[in-house]
């Protein structure tokens, strides 16, 4: 096959879930991708893709880097660089082909910034014999120097690179997605809102596919609606907080988040469910299932039913203006404490039962970082794990879990009916995980 | 809630999940609608979306609701197809129903157990009490 060279950059962010997005989405594309070389601490990734159609196609819905340039060199400094070039055996053909292109050079800076004359730099490639019109707006063209530096000291930055890419970008990524879903500038969020970067970095992972059908059972204020609609997924979403969904009137709430981005047409609805007393009949198939199920923070983790059911007895039969009280539009129904293993069991069942063979679960889980214990992981025998993505805090951590499901056939571990947390997590967090 | 969630919504009692009587829910003919010309059509999305549509259903709830409009069958279109005027027509129509036109107020029962659910401001609460739960 032929192929040619490319230099993926990525963001320092995120680190852990880097290559789960870069494997999700080459798979979206279908591309199979070698990650032999692949350097989990670096956000340089030098890779042989077939053509620029197919590498764009990879990168430009990717949040954790910053692009993708077709790789012309690389060296030490700016002469080893330039002697990288020149020695490359494509070197002779890119020249030709791009020579009569309008473009522009530009700088990226890895960890350190340099005081060195940019336009002193720039004229020493000049051997490269570009002929087209230099354009700052719209170039045909942009070549970049990418630079890596070794801070010196904690926050001391160094000021001479160790080493310099040099490539023609080809495709930029979504990263700029980061901002557009900014919280800050969402109309409607709420305290459990989820960060935008990292709500888009699932719905990668997740593999959300334009229309496609995609759900969240815990949908809160939408973060993921959100997410999975920048994909182009139609979105339903379901959630036992009837508050959080209907919002603070028509312009804060979840369907006003969708018009703010100009994504109406993504929208389906939110329901307000127990998802584990669900409406949704059970032969429609989902593509994806995204969420961040309650860990119980914010308030304990609650199903429908009472938890002191002898209390309720005969509450059925009680009438208010000649009407039963639990037919009215105003009824409220109890709730009662549910543990988070339970609700992780549910999640997966329903995953095996909903979800398309192929289409993925994605949901996050958090764990305290003192206990000892190794995290049992929730697995399913119809569900393949795929990921299992640490983001860690200072006393706690989350992780996103991706599954993809296989169908009975798959035959998996199974853990589900067991006991897997070790201690309850709502109260370990509000006793600072000292205990 | 929009038409089409009408098509994914049965009775919340797992009790009436042995009946055939759970899907669909049950219109009640005074639901107050709302068309919303401002969501724009995608045709593959709404192709795409047909293909999960329980037509039967759907005419059954477009009846509830006084709208006997509806083929018996399903309009066949698949994703890919060149689109000729007439399936444009069918999408655009089918656009306007399932996607611009929304229930904001008003109440569906099971046919089975007919337990009544309420929808308050377009969205639907599909909550049961103790006894039910």
């Amino acid at each position: 096959m032929v192929s040619k060279k490319y230099l993926v950059y990525m963001a320092h962010s995120n680190v852990n879930f880097r290559r789960a997005e870069l494997e999700s989405l080459a798979d979206l594309c279908g591309l199979d991708i070698d990650f032999s070389t692949y350097d989990e601490e670096s956000p340089f990734f030098v890779v042989d893709l077939p053509d620029d159609a197919q590498a764009s196609r990879w990168i430009r819905r990717s949040v954790l880097c910053k692009a993708l340039y077709e790789y012309w060199g690389e060296g030490k400094n700016l002469q080893e660089l330039h002697e990288s070039i020149k020695s490359q055996p494509f070197h002779e053909h890119y020249k030709q082909l791009y020579r009569q292109d309008s473009f522009k050079f530009q700088f990226e800076t890895y960890r350190g910034s340099t005081r060195a004359n940019r336009v002193e730099q720039i004229e020493t490639f000049a051997y490269l014999g570009l002929q087209g019109k230099i354009d700052m707006k719209r170039p045909d063209q942009i070549y970049t120097i990418v630079e890596e530096y070794r801070p010196l000291a904690e926050n001391v930055g160094s000021t001479i690179p160790e080493r310099m890419f040099f490539g023609r970008l080809v495709q930029r990524s979504d990263r700029h997605a980061m901002e557009v879903y900014d919280l800050k500038k969402r109309p409607y969020k709420g305290t459990t809102s989820f960060e935008a970067e990292l709500s888009l970095v699932s719905a990668n992972i997740a593999q959300v596919k334009p229309g496609s059908l995609m759900y969240d059972p815990f949908a809160g204020t939408g973060s993921f609606l959100s997410a999975g609609g920048h994909y182009g997924a139609l979105v339903l979403g379901s959630d036992i907080d009837g508050k959080m969904i209907r919002g603070r009137g028509a312009a804060y709430d979840i369907s006003s988040n969708f018009k703010y981005y100009g994504e109406s047409v993504q929208f389906i609805d939110v329901l307000t469910m127990d998802f584990t007393h669900n409406s949704i009949r059970s032969n429609l198939k989902f593509d994806t299932i995204l969420c961040d199920p309650p860990y119980g923070i914010r308030e304990g983790i609650k199903v429908l039913g009472a938890d002191n059911l002898e209390k309720y007895v005969g509450k059925e039969d009680v009438e208010l203006y000649g009407k039963k009280s639990f037919l009215h539009r105003d009824y409220i129904p109890a709730k009662k404490s549910y543990s988070l293993d339970n609700l992780l069991d549910n999640l997966l069942q329903y995953a095996s039962e909903r979800l398309t063979i192929g289409g993925r679960l994605a949901f996050w889980m958090p764990t305290a970082n003192d206990e000892n214990v190794e995290t049992m992981i929730p697995l399913h025998f119809c569900l393949e794990l795929k990921y299992n993505c640490v983001q860690e805090f200072n006393k706690w951590s989350r992780r996103l879990l991706v599954y993809e499901n296989r169908g009975p056939d798959f035959n998996g571990q199974d853990n589900t009916g067991t006991k897997r947390a070790v201690s309850n997590f709502r109260e370990r967090y509000f006793t600072n995980f000292n205990r | 809630m929009k038409l089409l969630t009408s098509n994914f919504l049965k009775c919340s009692v797992k009790a009436c999940d042995s009946s055939n009587d759970n899907f669909p829910l049950r219109y009640d003919a005074n639901c107050q609608l709302q068309q919303d010309e401002s969501i724009d059509c995608n045709p593959e999305f709404l192709i795409n979306i047909l293909q999960r549509v329980d037509w039967n259903a759907l005419v059954q709830v477009a009846l509830d609701l006084g709208n006997n409009s509806l083929p018996p069958q399903k309009p066949e279109l698949s994703p890919g197809d060149d689109l000729t005027d007439d399936d444009l027509a069918i999408i655009r129509d089918m656009h306007s129903l399932l996607i611009q036109t929304s229930i904001v107020e008003g109440q569906m029962s099971c046919r089975n157990c007919g337990h009544v659910y309420y929808i308050k401001n377009g969205i639907p609460n599909l909550l049961l009490p103790p006894h039910l739960a």
